[in-house]
């Protein structure tokens, strides 16, 4: 349809060059190109959040931005978050409170989580109930996501380093 | 006539109920096994796999609800270079998708799904087209892209005809025929039960209340979307289709039949999946015309239901209008019940439940949780140019459930009676109770989850938080609904609603290997709820294993014997039975084994510790260590010289349960505390409660996942979801932009509180859990809100519950209004 371009994306830290049309989104390019399928696809429109990766450090819509757009930003994917197979206290606090059910929605609650904490570290529940709510989940209620961010976060910036 | 635990099984190897006290898993949280790869991104869902050569495909669909179709022309799609294929319905030549009821035709019309729609009639037409979205043609290429653009040079010609779009519109005198074999656009018309005198019961009753109420319709809305892969195996003879389905077997007896193949040739196997809630128990066209696509080519074909597919050409539900009337007396009983159903099911039946799968639900178990000794009901589907409807999650239940729990709530306004003591003096409280509509509900505890859920409200202050509200002229209300739920549907219970394809048993086989751990079949489909960890937990119970030696193994039609799939709140009463069973079965196999070995009786031995050993103080000689099952296994496979001549070698058994007779039923008891806005009418819900019972919980967390997911699903349709359609069949909702689902935002914390009633004759005490939340909700919050609307005296019955009509009905006084009750 339209000519190919070549770009570098730099993801979890590794560089890759592809050739894409610039009408491919990130999320195929991450998923189909790069076969880094744990980022997931469920509505294409940037509402339902499953392609949530994080965009030099900020929780984005994979599915909203192209290929080319990403160019020269650190991409971080769900991939990223047990480099050594380990799961990282977030992923365990998601296992611990039950936090996913057919775990479609499950990487992009992760990386939108890591952002937010990354950012607001001593994000309180209704906060982070408010952030959980930017993402879809059909499955759990949303109660045990938010449990299990809420506890990552009290583990990560104890009660003495909060307010 | 319950069924217990006396009552006969079909299958000999199962054994007396253990109620899962004597195990260490069952009843524990053991941690999913599913999570750590879901965590990790390592899941594998459809559109994760990709094979070599693989090509995409999308649909050409229609984009007028109700046409004679004139016209299929891919001549330009074909042209566009990198298009592989374009096939028509003319092109692949494919039967029918058939779902058929064993009833008369005044009572079940068949509605015959095209695989594609627009092949060549016996008159020369193309017939016709019945929804905006209807399958027409695939468009196969290399690229995802290239075949979205491909879409777009398709030339589809029609002659549009007047599109049905309500039950109204339906039935009304002179409408247009949505199939002109079902007059007065009617599929199914079912009148039961009427109980002799009923009319005389409602002239002498002390009081009469109607409720007419309807439900929006709804999408059942997995996050992942429907899918399929499918490739041609020259070596193995085989189509093997990938698909997310909770019907694996169903799958591959429709593909079969669609393309002319035995069901040896082709193989459905499921990834994981991203939930289902029912719209994933049918078949659907599209993942048969990519089977047929990938056998035509030779070539291996997916294709992912992209999101406006989803929300406008897939599965629907929900849809439907009751009238109904009880009478009461004076003292808040109810002396009879008289409802009409009527389901707006969409352009099809589906398979294989068909377009009656919601009125005979509705019809056949209405008087819900309580004591009616006298029931008319008549249930009908009528046909529409809307996509068609498959069994969602709670399937009728929410809305008969609200429906009756309307009515409690009207009886008690008009007798100046509290609404949860009218429920209290007509719950079911004695065990085995048989109902007016001829079903037998084993022991549940209605009275007590009702007692529970009032009282955890009240302990918590909400009366006085109501209380202080009104006087300040703010509305809150308190809502209740109380219900219970069939879970585990047998064949026999399919067969009462004749079914032409009659579900119900489950068979699963099991196999020790010779590291003395265990691989077990379930021929249910997990599709989020974690079959994977509980049927390992039952298994492991059994066989005294360490439930990390347990394998499930599930979703493929080679590998599993056979299988009902997941529905119906199923998979833990009969597809957990029956790993049980199969489990038991080899435990006696195992003593046997070991008994001949040790020179001893199989009854000195049990299971222990990884090994078959001596029952302590069972004498005999027996070593105290007996044998462990790597032993067992050794001579099992690798010395069957010394096995009995009797003895088959290896170690292996098959068993299967069906639900004999009514099967088990959950209840619950849901409690709702909201507060309305009298600036924009928005409901918000200050507190959830939900007193659920489903038995014996295999794995607690789990079941308190599926109530709170469930529950979520409820408050879904009764505040926020609603497919609707223009005048011309014109779908409005095509993103998640026109169609509301609630997010952690308007999703409140559920507080669960657990009764439990044992199932008698599963082999856990398990019943189901899947549903229950979904049945709920509904009930709960419509109560609340009308509860907060009482100083108005505007009484709502119909969801979705609109913020302009509860804006409306805030502006309304309380002298304007009229009574409700009849």
């Amino acid at each position: 349809m339209s000519e190919r371009q070549l770009v570098t994306l730099t993801v979890n830290g590794v560089e890759h060059e592809l050739l894409v049309e610039p009408r491919r989104t990130l999320v195929d390019a991450l998923r189909h190109d790069l076969r880094l399928t744990g980022t997931h696809v469920g509505c294409e429109h940037g509402v339902c959040g499953a392609c949530t990766v994080l965009v030099d450090g900020l929780p984005a819509r994979a599915c909203l931005m192209f290929a080319v757009q990403a160019e020269g930003r650190e991409i971080s994917t769900v991939e990223s978050l047990s480099p050594d197979g380990r799961l990282n206290d977030l992923q365990q606090s998601f296992v611990d409170h039950h936090g996913l059910q057919c775990g479609f929605c499950t990487p992009g609650m992760l990386m939108l989580a890591e952002g937010l904490l990354a950012e607001r570290p001593a994000a309180g529940r209704e906060e982070i109930r408010e952030v959980v709510a930017a993402n879809l989940c059909r499955c759990t209620g949303y109660q045990s996501i938010v449990d299990a961010v809420e506890a990552c976060a009290r583990a990560r910036c104890p009660q003495e380093e909060r307010s | 006539m319950p069924q217990g635990a006396d009552t006969d099984q079909p299958d000999a190897g199962h054994r007396a109920p253990s109620f899962g006290s004597t195990g260490r898993y069952v009843g524990a949280a053991v941690p999913r096994r599913e999570d750590p790869r879901l965590v990790t991104g390592r899941g594998r869902f459809l559109d994760d796999i990709a094979v070599p050569g693989m090509l995409h495909a999308q649909f050409v669909r229609s984009t007028i609800a109700h046409a004679r179709l004139l016209e299929v022309d891919l001549t330009a799609v074909r042209a566009l270079p990198g298009v592989v294929a374009a096939y028509s319905a003319a092109d692949l030549a494919l039967g029918d998708i058939t779902a058929l009821l064993d009833r008369p035709l005044e009572e079940f019309v068949p509605t015959p799904m095209p695989v594609l729609s627009g092949a060549p009639q016996a008159d020369g037409s193309l017939g016709k087209v019945r929804f905006v979205g209807e399958p027409l043609a695939i468009v196969v290429a290399a690229d995802p892209y290239l075949v979205e653009d491909a879409l777009e040079l398709a030339r589809v010609r029609y002659e549009a005809l007047p599109a049905i779009t309500s039950a109204e519109g339906a039935m009304a005198q002179g409408a247009a025929l949505v199939h002109d074999e079902a007059p007065g656009n009617v599929l199914v018309d079912v009148s039961m039960f009427a109980t002799e005198g009923i009319d005389e019961v409602f002239s002498d009753a002390h009081t009469v209340v109607e409720v007419r109420s309807s439900t929006g319709r709804q999408n059942a809305l997995p996050l992942e979307t429907r899918g399929a892969l499918a490739e041609w195996d020259e070596r193995a003879g085989q189509l093997v289709l990938d698909t997310c389905t909770q019907v694996p077997h169903q799958v591959r007896t429709v593909t079969a039949g669609c393309l002319g193949l035995a069901e040896r040739q082709v193989r459905v196997r499921v990834p994981d999946m991203g939930g289902g809630f029912g719209i994933k128990c049918v078949v659907g066209r599209e993942e048969i015309a990519v089977a047929a696509a990938a056998q035509r080519l030779r070539r291996p074909v997916k294709w992912i239901e992209d999101r406006k597919d989803a929300l406008t050409a897939s599965f629907l539900a929900r849809e439907q209008q009751y009238v109904a009337r009880a009478a009461f007396d004076r003292e808040g009983h109810v002396l009879a019940l008289d409802a009409d159903v009527v389901c707006d099911m969409g352009a099809y039946s589906c398979y294989p439940f068909t377009a009656a799968i919601e009125p005979l639900m509705a019809s056949g178990e209405m008087p819900s949780v309580y004591r009616v000794p006298a029931y008319r009901v008549r249930g009908r589907s009528i046909t529409s140019n809307k996509a068609p409807t498959a069994p969602y999650r709670g399937v009728s239940r929410p809305q008969y459930v609200m429906v009756m729990e309307r009515l409690m709530e009207r009886a008690a306004r008009v007798l100046d009676l509290d609404p949860v003591e009218v429920r209290r003096r007509n719950v079911i409280t004695t065990f085995p109770y048989t109902g007016v509509n001829h079903i037998t509900y084993d022991p549940g505890s209605y009275l007590e989850s009702l007692d529970l859920a009032e009282q955890t409200v009240r302990d918590e202050g909400w009366y006085d938080v109501q209380a202080a509200a009104r006087a300040e002229g703010r509305f809150v209300g308190i809502g209740y609904s109380c219900f219970s739920e069939r879970t585990g549907y047998g064949s026999g219970a399919f067969a009462k609603r004749r079914m032409k394809v009659v579900p119900g048993f489950d068979i699963s086989e099991i196999r020790m290997d010779l590291s003395g751990t265990v691989t077990v079949t379930t021929g249910t489909q997990s599709h989020g709820q974690g079959h994977e960890t509980t049927m390992a937990q039952i298994v492991a119970d059994k066989l005294k294993l360490d439930v990390a030696d347990v394998r499930v193994e599930q979703g493929d039609t080679d590998r599993v014997l056979y299988g009902w799939g997941s529905f119906a709140s199923r998979s833990a009463v009969i597809g957990g039975s029956a790993v049980g069973a199969a489990a038991g079965k080899l435990e006696v196999k195992l003593r046997e084994l070991a008994a001949h070995l040790l020179g001893t009786r199989p009854e000195v031995l049990e299971l222990r510790d990884g090994g078959v050993r001596p029952i302590p103080h069972a004498g005999d000689g027996v070593p105290p260590e007996g044998l462990s099952f790597t032993q067992l296994a050794d001579v099992a496979y690798l010395k069957s010289h010394l096995l009995a001549k009797e003895t088959d070698p290896g170690l292996s058994a098959v068993a299967s349960f069906d639900v004999a007779g009514d099967g088990t039923f959950s209840n619950a008891t849901h409690a709702c505390v909201v507060e309305l806005d009298p600036g924009t009418g928005g409901t918000r819900i200050l507190r959830y409660v939900c007193v659920e019972d489903c038995g014996v919980a295999i794995n607690p967390p789990i079941v308190e996942g599926q109530a709170r997911g469930g529950i979520a699903q409820g408050i879904a349709g009764a505040l926020f979801e609603q497919v609707s359609y223009d005048a011309n069949g014109e779908p409005s909702c095509a993103s998640f932009l026109d169609y509301k689902v609630p997010t952690a935002w308007e999703t409140p914390d559920v507080l669960i509180k657990h009764l439990e009633t044992p199932c008698l004759f599963t082999e856990t005490g398990a019943k189901g859990a899947g549903e229950g939340g979904t049945i709920g909700a509904p009930a709960a919050v419509l109560n609340a809100v009308n509860d907060a609307l009482r100083p108005t005296g505007v009484e709502l019955d119909d969801t979705p519950i609109r913020p302009e009509v509860v804006h409306r009905s805030l502006q309304v006084t309380r002298s304007a209004a009229h009574g409700s009750a009849a």
